[in-house]
């Protein structure tokens, strides 16, 4: 038995516990490394240590109750979280939302997207070793924090959507701020670049790393700025456009390289893309209701419903079979951090330890969203 | 000599990217007076803006009678998602009418439970419960977190429907 783990030339594979408690897996994920002195054989990832069953929550929780368990699921998206069970149960009941909800949910999308990649942002520089982009990151994102806490009067876990409308108008300074954000944000955006896009140490420590092929992006379901960084034209928004997609024009990221670097850049240019659809809608909203009219206990026709968005991270769909009943019978969440974190053993392979953190970063991985 | 060519213009164009970075903070460095973003928090709790929209925790709104617009019709309990909301109900007998109706007798809400998702104050049909704008809500002991949101010795308002 000894014998068989050691080669030839007498050295030894050996076993890394890589988390739970690792600041660079970005919450409670462990990753157990087959390693070759420094050279990754195999990564095997243990999940499970923030599992909240939300899943099966939900099926004990109204439909309107459902939404506010989707906040914890990926934080950083909340409210496209949100917005996939609204869409949902709007479209099993055939509900038709005003143009003035469409668009306030497509801003507000644009904007936790804004923030979501700032935030990852900041933390992608700090896995590779530099605190100073952490510190300009949350400078930006505290603005698109206050916009949401004005509006939603939560930060991160807003629960804004509900079916059939938002729970709150607009706050009267929203398209003020919201436009001042944009305004100084079109500055900040080529600091980003300056700082970390260019920089020689991190070129050369993302440049060729972790690189996924079209094809195994497709076979593993990478979707988000991830798989289109492979090519992979997943974009739910432009696919199957849902609230105010389809009125505004928009670029599909697509990059061709599919290593590290490239999902990096993915997220850049989609933040660009990102301010231009706010630019878009924030100066003519329309006026009109922002809840349609529901009845007080929402139950759902019999049968299965499914609903999928384009969150920060990729695909999320939403999967609901429904007895009749108020609650119901079974949901299911496809959430983009697991399919995402499954392509990571085969891109990972053959590429040293410090390389790991690269390519975990790129994937943006929110381990709350994998484990539910 | 084409090695040693590139080998330099590598040394080059790596500080040159170094520069590029090191303007940025630089110029942050010093201009440091001209945008001041941090906050200095547990000392400016004066000045600290709180939007009025911002969710600290549940509140029954009391007018200056110490009355409430609650009846008791256990709304807010169904609404909640976490049964962070129990509300104990009483029957009396009103002299005027000769009616029995229903009051409350304690509208108990275990904050530690609440998830702050506003679909109790949504769900109230009489608009009795508010969100109101605290802040640093941690206490030593649990049980300092289960609130009697109706004041003691308060009544319900006159033209609340039953």
């Amino acid at each position: 038995m000894q014998a068989e783990l050691i080669s030839k030339d007498g050295t030894q594979e050996y076993f890394v516990n890589m988390g739970p408690q690792h600041p660079s897996t970005h919450g409670v994920l462990r990753l157990v490394l087959t390693l070759d002195g420094e050279i990754i054989q195999r990564v095997e990832p243990h999940i499970g240590y923030v599992h909240r069953s939300i899943e099966k929550m939900a099926e004990f929780d109204t439909y309107k109750q459902i939404i506010h368990l989707t906040d914890r699921m990926d934080y950083l998206s909340a409210h496209m979280n949100n917005e996939a069970v609204a869409l949902l149960v709007e479209n099993a009941l055939q509900i038709e939302v005003s143009d003035r909800v469409k668009v306030i949910r497509t801003i507000m999308s644009e904007l936790t997207r804004l923030a979501s990649h700032q935030l990852w942002w900041g933390v992608m520089g700090m896995d590779m070793g530099a605190i100073t982009t952490f510190l300009y990151a949350f400078r930006d994102r505290e603005m698109i924090n206050d916009i949401m806490e004005e509006t939603t009067g939560a930060r991160l876990t807003m629960n804004y959507n509900t079916p059939g409308g938002v729970m709150f108008d607009l706050h009267p300074s929203f398209q003020k701020q919201v436009k001042e954000f944009i305004k100084i944000f079109k500055t900040k955006l080529p600091e980003y670049d300056e700082l970390l896009s260019g920089n020689i140490i991190f070129t050369e420590r993302t440049k060729g790393i972790g690189k996924l092929s079209l094809a195994d992006a497709i076979s593993f379901g990478v979707t988000g700025p991830s798989g289109r960084a492979s090519g992979f034209a997943c974009d739910v928004r432009k696919t199957n456009p849902y609230s105010a997609y389809d009125r505004v024009n928009f670029n599909e990221i697509l990059l061709v390289e599919g290593d590290a670097y490239a999902r990096y850049k993915a997220r850049i240019f989609e933040m660009w893309e990102s301010i231009s659809i706010i630019d878009q809608l924030i100066d003519n909203i329309p006026e009109g209701a922002i809840m349609a009219p529901m009845k007080a206990i929402v139950k759902l026709p019999k049968g299965e419903f499914y609903q999928r968005v384009e969150t920060a991270r990729g695909e999320l769909g939403v999967f609901v079979v429904s007895d009749g009943n108020k609650t119901p019978y079974r949901v299911k969440f496809r959430s983009p951090g697991f399919s995402n974190l499954s392509v990571l053993d085969h891109i990972s392979r053959g590429h040293k330890i410090a390389d790991l953190v690269a390519i975990m970063s790129t994937l943006d991985l929110v381990i709350p969203d994998i484990d539910r | 000599m084409s090695t040693i060519i590139a080998y330099f213009k590598g040394i080059g164009q790596g500080l040159n990217t170094l520069w590029t970075g090191m303007k940025v903070t630089g110029y942050y460095f010093f201009h440091a007076r001209k945008e001041i973003i941090t906050m200095q928090y547990p000392d400016n709790r004066d000045t600290l803006k709180i939007p009025e929209r911002f969710r600290g925790r549940v509140v029954m709104l009391h007018d200056q009678n110490n009355e409430h617009a609650c009846n008791g019709c256990t709304m807010c309990e169904m609404a909640c998602p976490n049964g962070s909301i129990k509300i104990i109900t009483d029957k009396i007998l009103n002299p005027e009418t000769g009616k029995v109706v229903r009051i409350i007798d304690k509208h108990i809400y275990h904050f530690s439970m609440c998830t702050l998702c506003n679909l109790c104050v949504q769900a109230c049909p009489s608009n009795a419960l508010a969100m109101d704008n605290s802040y640093e809500n941690s206490v030593y002991d649990r049980s300092e977190l289960t609130f009697v949101l109706n004041q003691p010795g308060s009544k319900i308002r006159d033209n609340v429907k039953d």
